[in-house]
């Protein structure tokens, strides 16, 4: 049953990984600095960005992708862009839900690491741009738990990308647009069998991380 | 941090368990109760009050089946429990033992759901005609076709953009019967963009991207405000007849189906009384009927 869609299943396959590699790959590189600079910067309104930050985690996608929907609207602010229902947009909505997450739990990752920046900054005399790669790379292992969780969000998302995407056939259907579709369809085995190669893919992306984090591991 | 999102996580959880715990208890007391007073007193009150329907978005989403079950539900004691999905799932749903009767648009599926002795009889009750909305402006000049192969011709010859539902609703079904031999390949065919999605969605999809769209009437009028970019181009080819039936679950082949609940919900639905109503769904909302009863 699965076969006789291969080379479809295998076009949702990319779609879904490049999608959730460049959400994770960007809310990373705005959340991880962001998220140690909340947890050990001193400056103001930082516990408020935090509380901001906090409360965003529990954005229900569905609202993020109608704020997305929104803005490239035809009708809406960056609509001439045309980018509604393209991979793109689907990839800008996954970034507004998954950076909170990435910016809190990276907190709580550093948070349990020693000193703040500027003490930091200072003990080894570097500026503080420099401090906060430093806490990353000291991390570096604590942080790869962030960073599947980030792409574990994103390629199990359903509510946003369907509604930015469009789950369009040979263009935005993602592995859980699909399963969607299948089960109203009423395909219930089909939809379960497809939640299952979701589910083989998230344990190979896993395991390829820790495999990674092994070989990193020697340098130390 | 953790612990505390660890926390949350095992409260929630242990709630949702709760709620759904209570949930199932107070359905149980509630049949029971009318179980034991459906024995004590007289017809009143159904012995099973409770009647699931399987249904299309269409139907649900239309306003109709909000606007006729009150009436039905007033009158006899019973309660109509309306699950919607497209056509496929509605069915699916039906055959899993989880519906007692389906109302529904595609004669073929329902054809087959008798056959294999899930249903007892195809009963059309009434109809609608699908209409093929487009960009006011019309670009592929489908406006004058006679029906809505010939419109679909024109639409696939430019090369304009049409949005398929693509997901074995009744109005996909409906939709590839007009392609006829000439479905489009959505792999191939860059302005056939298939959608997967609901009625409602498809539609704000074609407005988005000024496309085609074949539409069940009353979903388009019902949600027109949000289409400003829309218009009816072709109605009532036909070729673009909608007929919707009604089948109750067969009691022999599916278990713990409310028979007499089905039967007294598909006996008013033909009746004289539910036909009027029907008639004149959408005159004052609309300002036009948007189904047609079938006269037996």
């Amino acid at each position: 049953m699965l076969l006789s869609m291969d080379k479809e299943l295998i076009h949702i396959i990319g779609v879904t990984l490049r999608m959730s590699f460049f959400s994770t790959l960007i809310s990373c590189i705005i959340g991880i600095p962001a998220g140690v600079l909340l947890e050990k910067g001193r400056f103001t309104g930082r516990q408020l960005l935090k509380k901001t930050a906090s409360t965003l985690m529990g954005l229900p996608p569905v609202v993020a992708g109608l704020i997305v929907y929104m803005l490239f609207t035809k009708y809406g602010i960056f609509g001439s862009l045309g980018l509604l229902f393209t991979v793109e947009v689907m990839i800008i909505a996954q970034v507004m839900l998954i950076t909170p997450v990435v910016t809190c739990l990276t907190s709580s990752v550093v948070s349990v690491t020693g000193k703040n920046l500027s003490e930091t900054a200072k003990g080894l005399s570097v500026s503080k741009t420099k401090s906060v790669l430093l806490f990353i790379i000291h991390n570096r292992r604590a942080l790869l738990s962030v960073v599947l969780t980030a792409f574990g969000r994103s390629i199990a998302e359903v509510g946003a990308v369907s509604l930015v995407g469009g789950n369009i056939q040979w263009k935005t259907r993602v592995m859980t647009t699909a399963i969607l579709l299948e089960t109203n369809k009423g395909k219930f085995t089909f939809a379960l069998a497809l939640g299952i190669i979701l589910l083989i893919i998230s344990l190979v992306v896993n395991v390829l991380a820790s495999l990674l984090t092994k070989g990193g591991s020697e340098d130390d | 941090m953790k612990k505390l999102l660890a926390l949350l996580m095992a409260f929630a959880l242990v709630f949702s368990f709760a709620a759904c715990g209570g949930n199932t208890e107070e359905t149980t007391a509630k049949n029971e109760e009318t179980t034991l007073s459906g024995e004590e007193t007289t017809a009143a009150t159904p012995e099973n009050p409770v009647i699931r329907m399987s249904t299309t978005t269409s139907v649900n989403d239309s306003g109709l089946l909000p606007y006729l079950l009150p009436v039905f539900e007033g009158k006899t004691g019973y309660t109509v429990e309306v699950q919607s999905a497209g056509t496929g799932a509605a069915i699916q749903k039906a055959k899993d033992g989880n519906a007692d009767l389906i109302l529904v648009h595609s004669k073929a599926s329902e054809e087959e759901f008798v056959n294999e002795g899930y249903g007892v009889e195809r009963l059309p009750f009434m109809y609608n005609y699908f209409v093929i909305v487009g960009p006011e402006d019309d670009p592929a000049g489908i406006r004058d076709s006679e029906n809505a192969a010939a419109a679909f011709e024109k639409i696939s010859s430019q090369g304009a953009k049409f949005v398929s539902r693509g997901d074995d609703s009744g109005t996909h079904k409906a939709e590839l019967k007009i392609w006829g031999e000439e479905v489009p390949d959505a792999a191939t065919d860059t302005w056939y963009i298939s959608a997967g999605q609901g009625m409602g969605a498809c539609l704000t999809m074609a407005n988005e991207q000024d496309a085609y769209c074949l539409t069940d009437k009353a979903t388009f009028l019902s949600n027109k405000e949000s289409l400003p970019g829309l218009d009816i181009l072709l109605a009532e080819g036909e070729d673009m007849k909608n007929t919707y039936s009604v089948i109750e679950c067969n009691p022999e082949k599916l278990d713990g189906v409310n028979t007499d609940g089905a039967k007294a919900l598909i006996d008013w639905l033909l009746s004289d009384e539910a036909d009027a109503l029907i008639a004149k769904y959408g005159e004052e909302q609309y300002g036009q009927a948007l189904f047609t009863v079938i006269e037996e």
